[in-house]
């Protein structure tokens, strides 16, 4: 018993906490019980809102005081409460004992300073280091998480890093002061998959190099089951299961945990018949945004979003495109839909779209509708889901009132959700309930092109998995043909008959799906697969 | 009083925010009333009585014009109330029903028992200004002159302003580019000069100076539209409206206007602050509506120029700085009620 004690670097015992908004109290963690080992990787897995930051942060203390409350529980750490101890002491720990690594790295570091001074800060604070060694120790940081030419790079401001780099700078300023423990908060999801890889193998090699325990907080369970030796499932603000990872993927003793570790996306999209006919048609589309123009306001110089990007999609086919971000996947689909212009033949149904100005196209509206990525900014916070469903029938003059509420009651099923509902406002619904409502506002349409922005992206596991399904079984339904747009290779896989990988604006290789998948003919193709799979 | 049911969930909860400060809240409470009350300014303070009966008839003379003859006088001119002789014949047959203060804000009290200015006294409230006129009386015309004026104004000034920037927003290149310079030019205009000039060639009115001020004051708020319509233009739900088939002029209206009315209406107290203190400032310089008019501005000025009646600056003062006060808190309370991080 003493011995696992010693083991253990810290202990969360019993800890619940709430947050007050006015009134209002919100239990966000109850009673929750974790150690955490010295020299191990602790994984905290849960889906959104499953109070995993929030046992996280508390560990560091970082919420706003007026409005959290600890109604029971004790973080142990080196024989103290961090929960009781004062801000004189936390802020000793902080940063120079147990470090911490955030989710988005665009917006942790301070625009206005270079990056030598943001790690130089971490290190005078705490004063270990002294004054004149400062800047070499800096150097020393950079060249440790995998910076290029460090000594080049002090200067250098947020901005002029990648999103990779970013985060290999959280990370310095996080070890900077060789921390016993690194909380870690979702180090990579901001980050595309061959990067999220290097991250992730740089916090390993470091964690062994400086014999730090690190607390992991992820929903991605491919990550965790990769890197962590220890596991706890959280739902809810509660402990669902815990226990050594390989025990707990082998043999999980919960449903919900089973639930988890099955919501890999599998599948594969019902073939499509030989004799469909050509619904969509592009060639040559280009999207170039001007970025520097003459005397004269001619543009000189392109920043080229999408180029010579070529396409075919029959009826009832779907097309996946796949790119990391910044690629022109997006740009691609939107240029579509006339949402941005762009130049090059589109042709749908064998009628040309290109020269048509907004109020020509209008009518083609109907017939290609969009499902955009974010489920909270697509829908209008002023509208209830009824009016928002309404909106296009009543712009295309679909059926009588009666006759729309039946249409709207009948969508409502068909995206399997409770037509009771149709009167409420979208800050009522969830995640995946909003997604459903956004693919209900295209589908009302009956279009019969649906381009999907990845509309998976921002929904945790679970929920991906029934919205994949749902969108398989409505093209099995009702024969609408798909482009589908998304970084998330496994999610394509289960969804497409044809992909293409884009690249900075350029096609890298397009091919059927089973065929690209399996035997990639390009490096970068290549890389993404092993990214993505490398776990499994 | 209204039902709240059929709002969304967003106007419920700041409608409850601009509850929660109390301070507003029970500022537009009383605005609301002294407006209200000054709306029917003719029925508190008017040199004609309410009612009259006389004869077995009831006459309404705040309403209708009555000649002297009716009630049995010489002349076809209208009747003069206060005239002792014209009470004295209809006292005889009936009775009259007097306003609370029975002076309107152009009567000219002959019977002052000391030369005009006359301090207060228990027939004049708040005594007389220089030309004999009950100070209570052009108090509660002025107020509601100015609060009148200042709505109008702000009404105005906003549906120009919010047309404007949702133009300059929505369509942004060459039509914003253009509109933002020729507001900076019109903007530089010297406006108190082109006023005094204008002054000198028509008399200016009620609408005249509302017009004149109109077209500069509409530029307050297009800065903020703009702005809104601008960021509105990206969001999402205006991409999906756009996709779902919706014309420009709809999605403006359903999906951007509501965005940009947030900042309008958080502005909104405080240009209606603003256009009552240029009244006034211009009724104290003497360009303002035409003499006569009961104006608050007028009334400061008569307190700068009388200053052994104090009852005159003093009176004008602490009806503006309430007016204007009220309308501060009430424009604090619109701004919590609005604000995103307590919705």
């Amino acid at each position: 018993m003493t011995n696992i004690l010693n083991d253990c670097q810290i202990a969360i015992q019993n800890l619940s906490v709430s947050f007050h908004q006015g009134h209002q109290t919100f239990d966000a963690v109850k009673n929750v019980n974790i150690n955490v080992f010295k020299g191990k990787t602790l994984a905290i897995v849960g889906e959104s809102g499953s109070g995993k930051s929030v046992t996280a942060q508390s560990i560091l203390g970082l919420h706003a005081k007026d409005k959290t409350s600890f109604p029971s529980g004790s973080i142990m750490f080196d024989g103290k409460d961090l929960l009781k101890i004062s801000d004189n002491e936390l802020r000793a720990i902080r940063g120079r004992r147990i470090g911490m690594i955030f989710q988005e790295p665009m917006t942790s570091l301070n625009p206005l300073h270079s990056i030598e001074k943001q790690i130089a800060e971490t290190l005078v604070l705490h004063g270990k280091t002294p004054k004149n060694k400062v800047s070499q120790k800096v150097i020393e940081l950079l060249e440790l998480v995998g910076i290029p030419n460090p000594s080049e790079r002090l200067d250098a401001y947020p901005h002029q890093l990648s999103g990779g780099q970013k985060q290999r700078v959280m990370i310095a300023m996080a070890l900077a002061n060789e921390p016993e423990v690194l909380v870690a908060d979702e180090p990579t999801t901001a980050l595309d998959v061959t990067v999220q890889k290097q991250v992730l193998e740089l916090i390993k090699s470091l964690q062994s190099k400086m014999h730090m325990s690190v607390i992991l907080i992820s929903h991605d369970l491919n990550v965790v089951r990769h890197y962590a030796d220890d596991m706890v499932v959280m739902r809810n603000g509660s402990v669902v299961e815990q226990g050594s990872t390989e025990t707990i993927f082998n043999s999980p003793t919960e449903e919900y945990t089973q639930q988890l570790i099955d919501s890999e996306p599998s599948g594969q999209p019902e073939p499509v018949s030989e004799n469909a006919k050509l619904l969509l048609q592009a060639e040559n589309i280009k999207v170039w945004f001007p970025t520097k123009t003459n005397f004269w306001g001619k543009p000189t110089e392109y920043l080229k979003a999408a180029n010579n990007i070529s396409m075919a999609l029959r009826e009832g086919e779907t097309l996946g495109i796949v790119g990391e971000s910044g690629s022109g996947k997006t740009t691609f689909g939107l240029a579509l839909l006339k949402l941005i212009s762009s130049s090059g033949p589109v042709h749908f149904q064998d009628q040309s779209i290109e020269s048509l100005n907004q109020a020509q196209f209008r009518p083609f509206r109907k017939d290609m509708q969009i499902v955009f990525q974010d489920p909270y900014g697509s829908l209008s916070p002023r509208m209830s889901i009824y009016q928002i469903i309404e909106e296009g029938m009543e712009i295309h003059k679909i059926g009588s009132e009666s006759e729309r509420e039946k249409i709207i009651i009948n969508v409502l099923k068909e995206v399997e959700l409770d037509p009771e509902t149709r009167h409420r406002y979208p800050h009522e619904f969830s995640g995946g309930q909003r997604q459903r409502i956004a693919i209900a506002r295209a589908l009302v349409l009956k279009p019969k092109l649906i381009i999907l922005d990845e509309p998976t992206s921002a929904l945790d596991r679970t929920v991906q998995v029934q919205v994949i399904e749902l969108l398989r079984s409505i093209q099995k339904k009702y024969g609408i043909a798909y482009v589908f747009i998304s970084h998330d290779l496994s999610v394509v896989k289960a969804l497409s008959h044809t992909v293409i990988v884009m690249k900075q604006g350029q096609i890298v290789e397009q091919n059927d799906c089973q065929t690209l998948f399996e035997a990639p003919k390009e490096e970068y193709t290549q890389n993404l697969l092993d990214a993505a799979y490398f776990y499994s | 009083m209204f039902s709240t049911d059929s709002w969304t969930p967003l106007n419920k909860r700041r409608l409850s925010n601009f509850k929660n400060n109390k301070r507003g809240f029970y500022s537009l409470i009383i605005f609301s009333i002294l407006f209200f009350v000054t709306l029917f300014a003719e029925v508190i303070a008017n040199d004609k009585p309410i009612a009259v009966y006389f004869d077995d008839q009831m006459y309404l003379p705040f309403l209708n014009v009555y000649p002297e003859t009716v009630f049995g006088g010489d002349f076809e001119t209208e009747a003069d109330y206060r005239d002792e002789y014209v009470a004295g014949l209809i006292e005889d047959k009936g009775w009259m029903l007097w306003p609370l203060i029975p002076y309107s804000y152009d009567t000219i009290n002959y019977n002052l028992p000391v030369p005009a200015p006359a301090p207060p006294s228990a027939d004049n409230w708040l005594g007389s200004d220089d030309q004999a006129r009950d100070v209570v009386a052009r108090l509660i015309y002025g107020f509601r002159i100015s609060v009148l004026f200042g709505l109008t104004l702000t009404i105005f000034s906003s549906i120009i302003g919010v047309i404007v920037g949702a133009i300059q927003g929505y369509y942004g290149g060459k039509i914003d580019l253009i509109g933002q310079r020729f507001i900076e030019i019109w903007s530089g205009l010297p406006v108190l000069f082109l006023l005094i000039i204008m002054a000198s060639m028509i008399t200016p009115d009620f609408w005249w100076l509302l017009g004149i001020m109109l077209m500069f004051s509409w530029m307050g708020l297009v800065d903020v539209v703009r702005a809104e319509f601008l960021r509105a233009r990206n969001l999402e739900y205006v991409r999906a409206a756009r996709a779902l088939g919706l014309d420009n002029k709809g999605i403006m209206f359903k999906h951007m206007l509501p965005n940009a009315m947030v900042a309008t209406l958080t502005f909104m107290p405080f240009i209606l602050t603003g256009s009552i203190t240029t009244l006034t400032s211009l009724d104290f310089l003497g360009f303002g509506l035409p003499p006569g008019s009961p104006s608050l501005g007028e009334l400061i000025a008569q307190g700068k120029t009388n200053l052994h009646a104090p009852w005159l600056g003093a009176s004008a003062f602490v009806v503006l700085a309430v007016m204007l006060s009220l309308l501060v808190f009430i424009g604090e309370a619109v701004r919590d009620a609005f604000d995103p991080r307590k919705v």
